[in-house]
């Protein structure tokens, strides 16, 4: 069995996460006094090739680099804790057992960026933890943490405020979350603009999510290089990872790039007795699906990509046992998206519903050749077409399922 | 000059200036890309995907209404990738869309019929999903269909942009995704001001005025009634889109033969009693200046503009000028003057307006506008109303020869005839009151500072003869939301005000021909000043008719008799708005 390593979560059980002065007992705020002192992480960020963990895997060196390089004399970043991708459950673990860490990450972000404003954006069903976060936050502001001049470093002044979702899926989306934050129906914004430039309240705005935050003060404490040590030489590092659906115990772990996608389920302790593995998603609800066949693929952004899977995207593991046919993973897939699409754009609205009503007649064995290439053909257009993410990759399983389970899709004469 | 930048276009190479988006680039190469939500005059949606196009290095298709063009870009619009997609995507708006193109009142002037028609679509490639949702017809003027609603945003964008009303807006998610009015009320109980511009901007049927085109043919068709037709300044400069003329082409005598050959009794000219508005108005701007009343006074012939100001800014209504608009004051001078002269019961009169606008169907249903259990005004037609008449007459109108309108209430004067454009109500105020306040003749009767662009404040200062007024002249009610502000401050440095509540005024009204972009509003204005210069008579207090109807029966203006008839008054309206009482 594949070992999990503790970076990321290395402080989790270490100290009591409703207590500031347990979290300083353990060394935290040192990564952001280091910083302050003038330590340069933008660069360990591009050395070490962290990728964001929001789904879009965007080196986060050369994101900050870019928001750091915006002019602008009001400033945000965001932290994006919707997690909404069906299956993702690892950002609600690191918030509950760390979340000084993730502060602390957004305040060295908005002090490298020069933001004066950070925001985060918890997922409406984690209204539980917002207590945690304001007893943290508030914590932060009377410590000299959070609020003018911190830490004694004239000028930099930098507040944060948790705002919470109203469900929306698509509110995971940058543009769509900052249109949330604004008062407003969550539906994304065409770019450009950019974010970079102008994002919440059409200010420059930095969006990370709550890993890659978190990944910051453990990377500029990292003197010995540990991170880069881990994972691959292509792909170094850890992940949070969540894994879920028919396994014996589902979890979140951390593990090093470059462990089998196996792995991950045997963390979770494995299929159920007397089951076979039908499917795995990666990524969430926008994922691809991997083959039994497939589950020895390393668990990387290269090889995933080169297996034509989703390259890590949210750290999902949907494990999908032989109980369930691989129609009828894809129309509660469908379900889902038929759901959560914002409806402003014609593809993702429409093209979500007819092949919806497309994959029913497959389940009911009277689909035809016809249907057959509506079903692609409208796939195709929501991701060539589609105004934002959540169309583009709403039929990733959808397609990856055609080119891998012809069988399921086979016409009956 | 700004920086150009160098794009391919199906191979084709062209220059065009940073910013420029691949759907203009692609126009300047008389490459028109398939669009439905996009619109030159409103900032870009990216909703429909009409025009995703290729190109070279993006695995992506892009939406070329959104897509700014780079150094060095080479984009395809005719792939197959392309067609598929825009193939594709026209067919999931169709089977959206409630297809009953045969009595839909677009039927022929339809974006999505003519998508249809550009791609050869032939028949129905999906399953039926458009809304359930049943007709509003509620509303006195507006009749919003949500099953024929493609979800482009365009009326959206018109009533937020130009307006600022934002009476509708988008509602839902997915597959329920729609446009609609705050918590799905009745538009008439909402914001909304009945301006129409989303009937004009809508690329489909699914916001329409009501139909009245029906009860013109009662009318007509009943021998005991006299029919009594007013046109509109800006309908003259407008109609001609209608049969194919020259944007912005005069039609004002072949629109009068073609209401003559309908059968219509008399046709008259609202351009009269826009030179009577003039009378009362600017005799009330003077008395309002000289006897200390409410300033800034402000127009209120626009019924959008004047429903705008009840609904949104009660305290100013003290500031609008009493005098009725000039499609109100034609019908008070029809049903009483007229019908009086003629020995006509005014009950046997059917007088019906052709306006650009569709807020004067509920301006000629308020209940100030009539008297003894009758209405002023019984039918309003839209331009758009208008032209279907003369289709259905079968009048070849391009090639109609000039009529005269009937006397004695179809002489109209320059001034008159330029309240048709933004800044027109203003010019032709200051050419009366001048002359009046100063004795003297103008010297030059143009006063350009006054003369406005699409959706714009200008404001100028005016010398009467030694005495110096302020005045401010704005289009759109986003512009007039500004300059109510300041009224409600006390800050507001005018004297007079001339607010138009659409776009370019009259002639950018929610009731003109469906086209009606801001390009061609601008040809519009130019017709109609042009139409003021052509003519031998330009001030209202020199229009024959108008002397005659003072002196046979109004005496003065301002008379007891023109404030019982001419004048009205505005009660600031509750929210929700209650039309309930309206036929």
């Amino acid at each position: 069995m594949a070992k999990t390593v503790s970076f990321i979560s290395r402080n989790w059980d270490k100290y009591d996460p409703t207590s500031l002065a347990s979290y300083e007992s353990i060394g935290g705020f040192s990564a952001l006094k280091r910083v302050l002192d003038g330590f340069d992480i933008v660069a360990r960020l591009t050395e070490a090739d962290v990728q964001g963990r929001g789904g879009a895997a965007y080196p986060m060196g050369k994101k900050w680099d870019q928001a750091r390089a915006v002019k602008g004399e009001h400033k945000v970043n965001v932290c994006n804790a919707d997690e909404g991708e069906p299956c993702t459950f690892k950002d609600r673990n690191i918030i509950s057992h760390d979340p000084f860490q993730m502060l602390e990450g957004m305040i060295i972000c908005g002090y490298t960026v020069g933001a004066q404003d950070g925001y985060i954006y918890l997922r409406e069903e984690y209204k539980h933890l917002r207590p945690l976060l304001l007893s943290a936050i508030d914590q932060c502001e009377k410590a000299g943490y959070l609020g003018d001049n911190i830490q004694g470093k004239e000028g930099f002044n930098y507040r944060i405020h948790l705002y919470s979702g109203a469900g929306a899926y698509v509110c995971g989306e940058g543009t769509a979350l900052v249109e949330s934050i604004e008062g407003k129906s969550g539906r994304p914004r065409m770019k450009p603009p950019f974010m970079k430039q102008n994002g919440l309240f059409y200010l420059p705005t930095c969006v990370n999510n709550v890993e890659s935050y978190s990944i910051v003060p453990g990377l500029v404490m990292d003197g010995e290089g540990f991170y880069k040590s881990q994972g691959t030489p292509e792909c170094p590092g850890t992940k949070m990872v969540s894994v879920g659906g028919n396994v014996k115990h589902p979890g979140v772990f951390e593990v090093p790039f470059g462990v089998t996608i196996r792995d991950l389920i045997d963390l979770a302790g494995g299929v159920l007795d007397g089951h076979e593995i039908r499917l795995v998603q990666l990524g969430g609800a926008s994922g691809k699906i991997a083959t039994p066949d497939q589950l020895d693929t390393l668990y990387t952004y290269g090889d995933m990509r080169k297996a034509d899977l989703t390259p890590i995207g949210s750290g999902a593991v949907l494990v999908i046992d032989d109980r369930t046919s691989v129609i009828d993973f894809l129309r509660m897939t469908q379900e889902f998206f038929c759901h959560e699409s914002c409806g402003q754009c014609t593809p993702c609205r429409e093209g979500n519903r007819h092949i919806k009503l497309i994959l029913d007649r497959v389940a009911e064995g009277t689909h035809t050749e016809t249907d057959m290439e509506k079903l692609k053909k409208y796939a195709d257009i929501m991701t060539q077409a589609s105004l934002c993410g959540l169309g583009t990759s709403a039929q990733s399983a959808l397609l990856t399922a055609l080119k891998k389970f012809p069988e399921a899709f086979a016409i009956k004469s | 000059m700004s920086e150009l930048v160098n794009v391919k276009i199906n191979g084709l190479p062209i220059a065009v200036p940073k910013g420029t988006h691949i759907i203009e680039a692609a126009r300047m190469l008389h490459i028109d890309i398939p669009h439905l939500c996009y619109h030159p005059d409103q900032t870009i949606k990216a909703h429909c995907r009409m025009c995703s196009v290729e190109v070279s290095g993006n695995s992506k298709l892009l939406a070329a209404c959104s897509t700014q063009v780079w150094e060095g870009m080479e984009v395809w619009t005719e792939t197959k990738k392309v067609y598929d997609a825009q193939i594709g995507i026209l067919e999931l708006i169709l089977a959206d869309h409630k297809t009953e193109c045969l009595v839909c009142a677009r039927n022929g002037c339809c974006d999505l019929q003519n998508l249809c028609r550009r791609f050869n679509l032939l028949k129905p490639e999906l399953e039926d999903l458009s809304s359930k949702e049943p007709v509003t017809v509620t509303s006195a003027a507006i009749v919003h269909d949500p099953a024929k609603c493609v979800k482009c945003g365009r009326c959206v964008k018109a009533c937020a942009e130009y307006q600022g009303v934002s009476a509708l807006t988008y509602s839902r998610r997915s597959g329920d995704f729609k446009v609609s009015s705050a918590f799905d009320d009745p538009l008439e109980t909402t914001d909304c001001v009945l301006c129409g511009q989303c009937s004009l901007i809508c690329p489909v049927g699914a916001i329409v005025e009501r139909d009245h085109t029906g009860e013109i043919w009662k009318a007509l068709h009943n021998p005991n009634k006299h029919t009594i037709v007013q046109v509109a300044p800006s309908v003259r400069v407008a109609l001609g889109d209608e049969f194919g003329l020259p944007e912005g082409a005069i039609v004002t005598g072949k629109m009068v033969s073609a209401l003559k050959m309908m059968g219509f009794d008399k046709v008259f000219d609202t351009n009269f009693s826009a030179d009577l508005t003039i009378m009362e108005e600017g005799s009330e701007l003077l008395d309002r200046i000289k006897n200390g009343g409410k300033l800034p006074m402000i127009t209120s012939c626009s019924p959008g503009w004047v429903n705008f100001a009840e609904k949104h800014h009660p305290a100013v209504l003290e500031h609008l000028s009493s005098a009725k608009s000039p499609q109100a004051m034609f019908g008070a001078v029809v049903k009483t003057y007229y019908a009086e002269k003629m020995g006509w019961d005014p009950k046997d009169i059917v007088s019906v307006s052709i306006m650009p606008c569709v807020a004067k169907k509920y301006e000629a249903q308020r209940p100030e506008m009539g008297r003894d259990g009758y209405q002023d005004v019984d039918i309003v037609l839209t331009t758009r109303e208008f032209a279907k008449l003369i289709r259905y007459v079968g009048i070849h109108f391009d090639e109609l020869p000039d009529a005269e309108f009937d006397s004695p209430l179809g002489i109209g004067s320059g001034a008159g005839a330029i309240f048709g454009a933004t800044g027109g109500v203003m010019e032709a105020a200051l050419r009366t009151a001048y002359e009046v306040y100063t004795g003297k003749t103008l010297p030059r009767l143009e006063f350009e500072p006054v003369r406005g662009e699409i959706c714009d404040i200008r404001e100028a200062t005016i010398d009467l003869d030694g005495t110096e007024i302020k005045v401010a002249v704005s289009n759109g009610l986003k512009n007039a939301d500004i300059l109510m502000k300041q009224v409600e401050e006390g800050t507001s440095p005018y004297t007079f005000i001339e607010i138009m509540a659409c776009p370019g005024g009259c002639i950018g009204g929610g009731g003109q021909p469906i086209g009606t972009s801001h390009e061609v509003r601008r040809k519009r204005i130019e017709s109609l000043y042009k139409l003021d210069q052509s003519l031998p008579l330009r001030k209202s207090h020199e229009n024959p008719e108008i002397k005659t109807v003072y002196e046979e029966f109004f005496g003065a203006p301002l008379s007891h008799k023109s404030h019982e008839l001419l004048h009205t008054h505005y009660k600031a309206r509750p929210k929700p708005y209650d039309f309930s009482n309206l036929k």
